[in-house]
């Protein structure tokens, strides 16, 4: 056992018992870590972000370098502090209408490419190419849940005669989807707390041989 | 056995906790030695990597930040220790600012345990904001997005980055994530500049990228902490391999087995829970 030496993992390994304090009941030592938290986060993206963002590719070119095309983009940006006051508050329609604009035109045509053609092609495509393997079978089931779901989701005809064993078979194939996810979120939450058991045991306590 | 059924069904969750605690802790304490066997997402990727000329080119995106760091920083360790070990130049980029740090961490380990040389072996470009203009402009010139890496050192006096222009260059993107961020990779790097792409993320939104695997959008992928477990475990049967034992890492690895004692509690909980359920609703009726 090696205890560490280091302060910072030391504040590291308290502010984690602060966050874990919350599973007898709401305290104030949790209320502070949680606070911390998103103080110490929203600090490190603003520097972050001015430093690497609002500096070089705004104010440094607009103010150092005189490019005063960079003018349109400041003011943009500065209608978005419009908000701060109910009187002026309609100027930030003018960036938002900007933003949604350029951000609509280059993501829709690439987005319905990317999401829904590519995916369509490849929910047939598999079909004839993998007719004398096991992947047909595969194949197969993704082109049944495919349409099965779809249709479960057509509610322009009642449910009922032909469409219901058609329904039916697509709620089997959200209900595993969602027993997949469920599985899958287990997972994740479980990391979560393995991770931080790994750091207070190895790097705190350091009764993790394994770990350097 | 009704009543012990019905009296653990409705167990306080102290004590549930306390078991949870306990399944989670012993595993890593005393370690099971699992075998971490490639999925198919893996091992394409690996295989791809592991494939490139000397000398190549790819791109990691770590965008993420501590939040979900125990799934995704394992990947990220071990990306960068395979591509060092083939000789694959790992450029490190980050859309989310505190990626910076996670990469560099991951890097440094790199440094001290393969003797990778900064700028040279590896290259860290750091964060920019507005992830669509940063992942569409690397398409036309990473310059223009990164004139310099994270320490200020530009990018035209880094040897690494000599022949690297735009995604042409690149032979492969890996974008690690605990949001959709790798969608966005694929909308704006595979549908306009037609680059491999391939993605790390945590289990929680793994389901959500499977799709695109069946397309071939994502030539490989790393799901959650088992995705980073088998990664990291073939990463340290190349380097035992190399005799390079001491470099190898073990964080999702173990982390793994606790998490498969901690699902097997899981379902002896939902089973036991079920069957108390079902057996409380019968002596209701009755």
């Amino acid at each position: 056992m090696h205890i560490s030496a280091n302060p910072w993992v030391w504040i590291a390994a308290i502010l984690t018992l602060g966050i874990f304090s919350f599973l007898y009941k709401d305290n104030p030592f949790f209320k502070a870590t949680e606070h911390i938290f998103i103080g110490v986060g929203t600090g490190y993206g603003f520097v972050y972000t001015w430093n690497n963002g609002i500096w070089p590719n705004l104010l440094k070119p607009l103010f150092v370098n005189h490019h005063y095309l960079y003018i349109i983009p400041f003011i943009l940006g500065l209608m978005y502090l419009a908000v701060v006051s109910p009187k002026i508050s309609y100027f930030i329609r003018w960036p938002f209408a900007f933003l949604l604009g350029v951000g609509s035109g280059l993501s829709i045509p690439l987005s319905f490419r990317a999401s829904l053609i590519e995916q369509i092609k490849y929910t047939i495509l598999p079909y004839p190419h993998h007719i004398k393997t096991i992947l047909f079978i595969n194949a197969l089931l993704i082109l049944i849940g495919v349409v099965t779901v779809v249709l479960y989701f057509y509610f322009s005809v009642p449910h009922k005669g032909a469409m219901r064993p058609i329904t039916r078979t697509g709620i089997i194939f959200l209900m595993v989807g969602f027993g997949a996810s469920f599985g899958f979120t287990i997972m994740a939450r479980f990391s979560l707390l393995v991770g931080r058991f790994e750091f207070l045991l190895g790097n705190w306590l350091g009764i993790l041989p394994w770990l350097h | 056995m009704r009543d012990f059924f019905i009296k653990l069904a409705s167990l306080n969750r102290t004590v549930i906790y306390t078991i949870i605690t306990i399944g989670v802790i012993t595993p890593l304490v005393i370690p099971l030695n699992l075998k971490q066997k490639m999925s198919p997402p893996t091992e394409r990727l690996y295989q791809y990597i592991d494939t490139l000329k000397p000398g190549s080119h790819i791109l990691i995106s770590t965008d993420y930040d501590p939040s979900t760091m125990p799934e995704l920083q394992p990947m990220t360790v071990a990306l960068i220790k395979h591509a060092v070990m083939r000789r694959v130049i790992p450029i490190v980029v980050s859309l989310f600012p505190q990626g910076v740090a996670l990469s560099l961490d991951a890097a440094q380990k790199a440094k001290e345990e393969l003797n990778a040389r900064p700028d040279t072996d590896y290259v860290i470009l750091g964060y920019k904001p507005g992830f669509s203009a940063v992942i569409l402009g690397i398409g036309e010139d990473i310059r223009k997005i990164f004139p310099s890496n994270y320490s200020g050192i530009p990018i035209d006096s880094i040897p690494a980055m000599k022949n690297v222009k735009t995604y042409k260059d690149i032979a492969l993107s890996i974008s690690l994530s605990g949001s959709s961020t790798p969608l966005a990779w694929v909308t704006y790097a595979y549908t306009k500049y037609n680059e491999k792409l391939a993605c790390g993320v945590t289990a929680v939104s793994a389901a959500d990228f499977y799709p695109y695997l069946q397309t071939g959008q994502f030539i490989g992928a790393l799901m959650g902490m088992k995705g980073a477990a088998e990664y990291e475990y073939q990463v340290n049967k190349l380097l035992k391999k190399r005799k390079l034992g001491a470099a190898r890492s073990f964080f999702a690895i173990r982390g793994m087995e606790a998490n498969s004692i901690a699902h097997l509690l899981i379902m002896l909980f939902i089973v036991i829970g079920n069957i108390g359920y079902f057996l409380m609703k019968k002596r209701r009726e009755v």
